[in-house]
């Protein structure tokens, strides 16, 4: 570790032709060798000393290590699952699965809304307006400065609180149900048990929507890439919205009808304690978790946009000004694209956090990947894999997070001569 | 793992910049007069409140909004939690507390009574009642010795004696066994004390382990140990802290000899070490990558050894370099220290969420996670406060 050694990558010129290795404390080559050798050794003496305790351990206990419990039928049931599963039916791999769908979900819709929240927040407290100004920077301080778990359990609790099904359907005298808060619109409920909603009842003709809509945006996306052809050729930009709102909207619509438009809602009914009918949109866990990380993570992201907005020289501003663009207009076309550059690298950190963070599901029995590991663990006794397992899957969406943010960095950043 | 790393370390500089402080109107989506004076200035509240509150008909209309909803709010708020709420319940004939006057004002007014019932419980968990002046002192050492380490006068190296000693008095107080107190173990510890416990102990450990990790993974002629400190740090701060928490307690007593069965607290404080470590390796990373090379240079110029250039030179400019964003990280360590509860630790947030399961206050928890979130803000408040001071302080004098 004596740094003087220069790295002979670098500085090719100045480096002294290579003596051999001297076998000699006065060589700082062996020196380096030497105390390498003996932190790697004690290190591994160490592992070593912690393996064979491990393996003693185990055998006393007769856990068979290895990943076959995967396998087994596993006996935990899951409230939430984007895929089929039953408990006592399907194995503990598909739980584990269903976990890190669960928590996909979280960080997706999550990260969505934390970043147009958090944006919001950030150009709020750079307003000339004082209260708005005031109120975000009070917001920032607040939610930043109360652990993020303390945040979950008060809203689970502030949900649990909301009224009873049977009490969001009171219904007036005439037997309809008036619309309220928990009640805003026909068929939407909203009360302790979650936010349950009115389904549509799929046919032929919803798949033939969808199917136009998906050729909608194929069609949209070609559109825009002529259009910007076009504009760098001749200068003139073809409009874009129309065609996008005829293939996204008007093809869809026009399938649907004309496989004869069939539209029946299946609606939430009232039983004595619970909801049937229609689909649970938000359940209490998700909707807690979700708005927790939202809000906190959107504290953290207003101050990055904040900062990022300030390290754009104000003379962008005020030349942009002198063209005559609008206040909004130069915030989005000229500043912001700017301030991307500078915002993108630690967004990307906030992003990982809220996905590490959603973790915290497990305080309040959202059933993400950790939670479902724990019981796992709890269940089999695979501590080893359950925990490999958790860590690896957390280490996968990391990398993946910020490989995908790198792309799209490396895509706005400056290229310079 | 290396993109990682670059994108997270941007991160901590970042959340440094965003503690700078911003004029009272800063740039703005309008106009945007960044170091300006605020305008309005000289002119008089009325003339103020023109050109802050009502400059044009947009930002008028937004002012009055969001003014009926915060006086709506507050006014809410100040009838559910200061006229309409409950200060004390009368006992019961079997001395427990009689809820009812509580159930009466649910939904209308507050029950700070189950505070007052619940308090000790909170700040001192299971922690015997009779001996709770032991855990209320250790808060108080712990809090002067923040104070202490915060004054800029007490930055030397006596310092460290004043930490080692408070740190053992503390240790004496908690346990207990000599000068006629009696015996506490481990298990019964709990509340404020606890979380103080974790993260203070956390940091100090892990700091110096930091400093190594740090100064290994910028090395550049031993690739061995570089490669283990990476893979330390990026596997520490790639998964979350409640993975390495299971960790600690399900498969730390698979790892010790037979017989040896370290307790969940001293698990804990371990993963929260090895936790802390990687974080603060990462922001003294930055120091050093920050200090110019002439430096590190000058120092070998001089015959310096390695820890000789490290000790008087390197740390002792890298670290004031990054104390701001040392002081964030430890306020996100201050508050991570509640994710204990998730492994059966009765820490601040753990003793209040199990104070509130006790039947007869089932139904006020609101009231608990909310003189929770106070305590915790005061602590994170200071902290952030003086991070800022230090922040403008430091820049003054850099920039001269």
């Amino acid at each position: 570790m004596s740094g003087a050694a220069a790295n002979p990558r670098s500085m090719p010129a100045r480096t002294a032709p290579k003596k051999p290795l001297q076998f000699n404390w006065s060589d700082p080559r062996f020196r380096n060798i030497v105390w390498q050798v003996l932190i790697v050794g004690t290190l591994a003496l160490i592992l070593w000393f912690l393996v064979s305790n491990t393996q003693r351990n185990l055998a006393a206990r007769n856990v068979t290590t290895g990943f076959t419990f995967l396998g087994q039928t596993a006996a935990m049931p899951i409230g939430e699952h984007l895929i089929p599963y039953e408990s006592a039916v399907n194995t503990w791999g598909r739980a584990l699965l269903v976990g890190i769908l669960n928590t996909l979900k979280v960080a997706i819709v999550g990260v969505f809304f934390a970043t147009i929240w958090g944006t919001l927040v950030g150009v709020a407290r750079l307003s000339k307006n004082w209260l708005i100004a005031k109120l975000a920077a009070t917001y920032v301080e607040v939610l930043r400065d109360v652990p993020l778990l303390l945040q979950l359990f008060l809203w689970y609790a502030l949900i649990q609180s909301l009224p009873v099904p049977r009490d969001a359907f009171k219904p007036a005298a005439d037997g309809t149900v008036p619309l309220g808060i928990l009640h805003p619109l026909p068929g939407v409920f909203l009360s302790n048990r979650g936010l349950q909603v009115p389904v549509l009842e799929w046919e032929t003709a919803h798949w033939a929507a969808l199917a136009a809509f998906v050729i909608g945006i194929v069609g949209t996306v070609a559109w825009s890439r002529a259009a910007k052809r076009r504009q760098e050729e001749t200068g003139v930009r073809p409009k874009v919205w129309p065609v996008a709102l005829g293939l996204l909207v008007g093809l869809p619509l026009a399938a649907w009808a004309a496989m004869g438009a069939p539209f029946t809602l299946e609606m939430p009914v009232a039983g004595r304690f619970n909801l049937t009918g229609g689909a649970l949109l938000v359940s209490p866990e998700f909707g807690a978790l979700t708005f927790g990380l939202t809000i906190y993570t959107a504290a953290y992201i207003a101050e990055i946009v904040r900062s990022g907005i300030l390290a754009v020289p104000t003379g962008q501003w005020e030349a942009a000004g002198a063209l005559g663009l609008r206040p909004g207009r130069v915030l989005r076309q000229v500043v912001l694209p700017q301030a991307m550059r500078v915002i993108i690298p630690p967004m990307t950190s906030q992003y990982l956090n809220l996905t590490k963070n959603s973790s915290l599901a497990v305080g309040i029995g959202y059933q993400d990947v950790t939670s479902v590991a724990n019981t796992t663990m709890n269940q089999t006794g695979q501590n080893i894999e359950g925990i490999a397992l958790l860590m690896a899957v957390y280490l996968i969406i990391s990398l993946g997070i910020s490989f995908y943010m790198n792309r799209y960095n490396a895509r706005k950043a400056l290229v310079e001569r | 793992m290396s993109e990682l790393t670059t994108t997270t370390r941007a991160g901590a500089g970042v959340s440094e910049a965003a503690g700078e402080p911003v004029p009272s109107v800063a740039g703005t989506a309008a106009v945007p007069i960044i170091r300006n004076a605020p305008a309005g200035a000289g002119l008089g509240p009325v003339g103020w409140a023109r050109a802050n509150l009502f400059n044009s008909w947009w930002s008028s209309a937004v002012t009055l909004l969001l003014a009926y909803f915060l006086v709506k709010w507050t006014l809410g708020f100040l009838g559910w939690g200061v006229l309409n709420a409950v200060w004390s319940v009368p006992e019961t004939a079997a001395g427990a507390m009689d809820p009812e006057r509580c159930r009466a004002a649910q939904g209308a007014g507050a029950c700070w009574a189950m505070i007052g019932d619940k308090y000790r419980f909170t700040l001192f968990g299971r922690y015997p009642y009779d001996e709770q002046w032991r855990p209320a002192v250790v808060v108080a050492l712990f809090l002067g010795l923040y104070a202490i380490s915060a004054m800029r006068r007490f930055w030397r190296k006596e310092l460290v004696l004043i930490w080692a000693a408070t740190l053992t008095v503390i240790g004496l107080l908690m346990w207990g066994g000599v000068l006629g107190m009696t015996y506490v173990p481990q298990d019964n510890w709990g509340g404020l004390p606890l979380t103080l416990i974790l993260s203070t102990f956390g940091l100090a450990l892990g700091f110096p382990l930091a400093i190594l990790v740090a100064l290994g993974r910028r090395s550049t002629n031993m690739p061995a140990v570089r490669l283990i400190c990476v893979v330390y740090v990026e596997l520490i701060r790639g998964v979350p802290l409640i993975t390495v928490l299971f960790m600690a307690s399900v498969m730390f007593p698979l790892f010790m000899p037979e017989g040896f069965n370290p307790d969940k607290l001293l698990r804990a404080q371990i993963a929260f070490i090895l936790f802390a470590a990687a974080y603060l390796a990462e922001v003294v990373r930055g120091g050093l990558q920050a200090l110019p090379k002439g430096q590190y240079e000058a120092a070998d110029a001089m015959g310096m050894s390695y820890w000789k250039k490290t000790g008087l030179i390197v740390l002792p400019q890298a670290l004031r370099l990054v104390i701001p964003p040392l002081v964030n990280t430890f306020i996100g360590f201050f508050k991570d220290t509640s994710l204990v509860i998730i492994i059966g630790l009765f820490d601040l947030l753990g003793a209040g969420k199990n104070a509130v399961n006790d039947p007869i206050w089932q139904a006020y928890s609101t009231e608990m996670y909310l003189f929770l979130g106070a305590i915790y803000f005061a602590f994170c408040f200071v902290m952030a406060r003086y991070s800022r001071g230090l922040e403008q302080e430091f820049s003054r004098t850099v920039r001269r």
